[in-house]
């Protein structure tokens, strides 16, 4: 380590350090450490990120596309499958049903043949009783006799080339099909098709979900700006006092507060009586308010108003009172010094006000489960039925999908309109 | 100065009284005429009550008790959007949303002025505060300076005949804070417009003003131009706010026309000048300002009590020296005398004589 060498001019562009190694490689050296350090520190939550978050939804999302039951558990079928048109209206040949009859044998000593008809029956329904059937009759069935008759023989429905059709489309190791069906599509002879009028479902729910989340957005606004503005410009002391009061539903449970919002809403509840009482509603037309789309709007308003009071309450914080001194003092009255100063100034908070009660209403279940009826629940009530009821995994998953998908699609909208960088949550 | 250009007063505080909470007053009694075309600036400690009484002007304020009239107007109810006084703010608050051509349209834009005519008055607002590049720029692409001269436009640009400015300059470095009072005071003297400007630095005070106020404890303690400010301060709080003072406790013993004499605690006897003294016995501040102390004979009143003083300190400043000495038991009494080639330099320890011209040792209130 020498000054000759440290004060010599940079050669090739390259600033040299003291012992003559470049300067990027050694300032990389000496930062490796500190690097190091911040690593291992974030570690332990790295993983637990890693292994409860990323890993589950991954493999969740990864559900909506899988179907490795069909072509592991009919190996030799698919196979043989393989040379059939499935535009024609022939039966595949003999070598698919002996296939099928060996890969089913092995399916039932797996237990796996349940799975399969279940599976199938998504995108075929009766699939499900024409694998029990045939499960039941496989032990009678003769090696020797062309397998095809004796399939038919025990249902009709082997005989038809549609059963074949699914089966086919549905023997890759990917499937398409959850997503399709969770857009109300299906895939026909005539290739993707919207399904019939009455067994469309998700479209509309989709659809209901964002127009009541934007709804439920737009009411929070319009409640919670006034109280933000009034906290903002009271004494801190007096803020902090109401400001306890709007964080007060916090420390209810969640549960507790939608059951509240039950004994009120309700026919026989505490508004419809007083109503009643006051005259302004007679006794036999009590108003419906819950178990329906307003009860869900009402509720939900009620939850999500302290996450669109916070950030607009710590933006306007942050705007001093001589902006509007100045405006009035410029003749500006009331209205427009609001309008034309506070308010501009205020989008940050709004911005981040609406996009944190839309992405949070959005996939809300609990309330609109607890007080939706069946006008008033969202996508997240039908993903978890399809999660703990109807166990059609592949479906829920391609719905949070398309969920996601949804939410990241209007964030990059909303950046594209506001600019996420004018959000401001504190 | 209201008198002087003899016209009515152009704003008029008359006992008004100001209360936040009901139980103490911050605003008492006030009462000031400030003439049309006048500079005044409100000086005082923070918690004087100063900025209450611009902004009951301004309107962001209303007064407890009192009247005040704006060009002979009672105003007391008049919303601040109409009253159409110009402001300059303290963090200058611009718009931030805004460049500072719209900053500058704004209030032109309020009162429905044509799409031409706010154009001219705009560029016209610039080039005089030297920023006519600047239209374009948004506030926070701006230095300190340069916000203050766009807030400085912004309260002039649509003609207001009184601009109030709250500590307008508090937020700058010291060189350009001088540099902008002297701007301030010539776009004053260009335009003609009144000004109430308020400030708790006195230098600024001093050098912009027509006339002080200076505030303390929620009333004006003296009304004067900068020079008698200094001067001749009525009252001790004002003797010792500006400028720097020595100040002698002590008693009357005689008063006899424009002199009496002083009895320090000490013993010893000086004169002064009677201000705030009526009657042998009373309690008395004596002041005197460093710079008018004299210690070598040549320059001393001849038929005035002198005082002995110990050198405790001596500072060189530069363009002057700074002796500190022990005064009837003073320790920290302050000579000041300009660094002359003639000039001695005191060393510690040193005993000397000083004395002063009996004018500028002035017997004030003892409080």
């Amino acid at each position: 380590m020498t000054d000759a060498t440290a004060g010599k001019p940079p050669r090739g562009g390259q600033m040299l350090a003291a012992d003559g190694t470049p300067l990027k490689v050694s300032l990389r050296r000496a930062m490796r450490a500190q690097k190091l350090r911040a690593l291992l520190l974030i570690s332990p939550l790295l993983l637990f990120v890693l292994l409860t978050f990323i890993l589950p939804i991954g493999d969740m999302l990864l559900r909506s596309v899988e179907n490795d039951i069909v072509p592991s558990t009919l190996p030799k079928t698919v196979v043989a499958l393989q040379d059939w048109d499935p535009k024609t209206s022939e039966l595949p040949g003999e070598p698919v049903f002996a296939g099928l009859h060996d890969d089913l044998v092995i399916a039932v000593e797996k237990k796996a043949n349940t799975r399969l008809g279940q599976r199938l029956n998504y995108e075929y329904s009766g699939f499900s009783s024409l694998m029990r059937g045939v499960v039941r009759d496989l032990k009678s069935m003769d090696t020797s006799r062309p397998f095809m008759e004796q399939f038919i023989e025990a249902d009709k429905k082997w005989g038809d080339p549609a059963v074949w059709r699914t089966l086919k489309t549905f023997s890759g190791e990917y499937t398409s099909g959850y997503l399709l069906n969770a857009l109300d599509m299906q895939r026909t002879e005539n290739g993707i098709q919207m399904k019939p009028e009455q067994e469309r479902i998700y479209l509309k729910l989709f659809l209901r979900t964002m127009a009541m989340s934007l709804g439920i957005t737009f009411i929070c606004l319009l409640l919670g700006y006034p109280i933000a503005f009034l906290l903002a410009s009271l004494p801190l002391r007096t803020s902090n006092l109401i400001l306890i009061l709007v964080l007060l539903p916090f420390w209810t449970s969640l549960l507790v507060r939608t059951a509240a919002w039950k004994v009120l809403l309700q026919q026989q509840g505490v508004i419809n009586d007083i109503l009643v009482w006051l005259g302004l509603v007679a006794d036999n037309a009590r108003l419906v308010m819950i178990n329906n789309a307003t009860g869900t709007t009402i509720a939900m308003t009620h939850i999500l108003l302290p996450f669109m009071i916070l950030p607009l309450f710590s933006v306007m914080k942050g705007i001093p009172p001589s902006y509007m001194r100045a405006a009035k003092s410029l003749g500006a009255n009331d209205w427009t010094a609001f309008w034309r100063v506070y308010f501009p100034q205020s989008i940050p908070g709004v911005g981040a006000g609406a996009i944190l009660c839309f992405i949070l209403a959005i996939g809300y279940y609990i309330t609109p489960e607890l007080v939706g009826g069946t006008s008033g629940v969202f996508i997240s009530n039908r993903i978890a039925y399809h999660i703990s009821t109807s166990l059609n995994w592949g479906l829920a998953a391609a719905l949070a999908t398309l969920l996601l998908v949804v939410v990241l699609a209007l964030y990059w909208t909303y950046d594209r309109i506001v600019g996420i960088d004018n959000v401001k949550l504190g | 100065m209201a008198n002087e250009r003899g016209d009515a007063a152009f704003v008029a505080f008359e006992h008004v009284q100001k209360s936040y909470d009901g139980e103490t007053l911050v605003v008492k009694d006030l009462n000031l005429n400030i003439g049309k075309g006048e500079f005044l600036t409100m000086l005082g400690p923070s918690g004087s009550g100063k900025t209450t009484c611009l902004m009951m002007l301004a309107g962001f304020e209303t007064a407890t008790h009192g009247e005040i009239r704006l060009a002979g107007r009672p105003i007391n109810s008049v919303p601040p959007h109409k009253r159409g006084i110009g402001m300059v703010f303290q963090n200058y608050a611009l718009f931030p949303h805004m460049t500072v051509g719209e900053n500058l349209a704004f209030p032109l834009e309020v009162r429905k002025m044509s799409k031409s005519e706010i154009e001219s008055k705009v560029k016209r607002a610039l080039d005089m505060v030297q920023m006519g590049a600047f239209a374009g720029r948004r506030p926070a692409q701006m230095s300190g300076g340069q916000q203050q001269r766009i807030a400085l436009a912004r309260a002039l640009v649509f003609e207001p005949e009184l601009v109030l400015m709250d500590e307008p300059l508090g937020a700058l470095d010291k060189q350009l804070r001088e540099h902008m009072q002297f701007e301030i005071k010539h776009l004053h003297e260009r335009l003609g417009v009144t000004v109430v400007y308020v400030t708790h630095d006195q230098s600024e005070a001093l050098t912009m003003s027509d006339r002080v106020a200076v505030f303390n404890d929620g009333r004006i303690q003296q009304l004067a131009p900068p020079e008698d400010l200094y001067e001749r301060p009525t009252n001790s709080f004002v003797a010792q706010f500006i400028g720097e003072n020595n100040t002698l406790p002590g008693s009357v013993e005689a008063i006899s026309g424009d002199r009496c004499t002083v009895k320090l605690t000490d013993g010893s006897v000086i004169d002064a000048l009677p201000v705030n003294v009526s009657k042998p016995g009373d309690r008395t501040l004596v002041s005197i300002r460093p710079e008018r102390v004299e210690f070598r004979d040549d320059r001393m009143p001849a038929d005035t009590h002198k005082l002995e003083a110990e050198v405790l300190e001596f500072i060189y400043m530069g363009d002057s020296f700074r002796t500190r000495l022990r005064v009837a038991g003073n320790d920290n009494f302050i000579m000041k005398c300009r660094n002359a080639v003639d000039q001695r330099r005191l060393n510690a320890g040193e005993k000397v004589v000083i004395g002063w011209n009996v004018a500028d040792c002035r017997a004030l209130d003892a409080a």
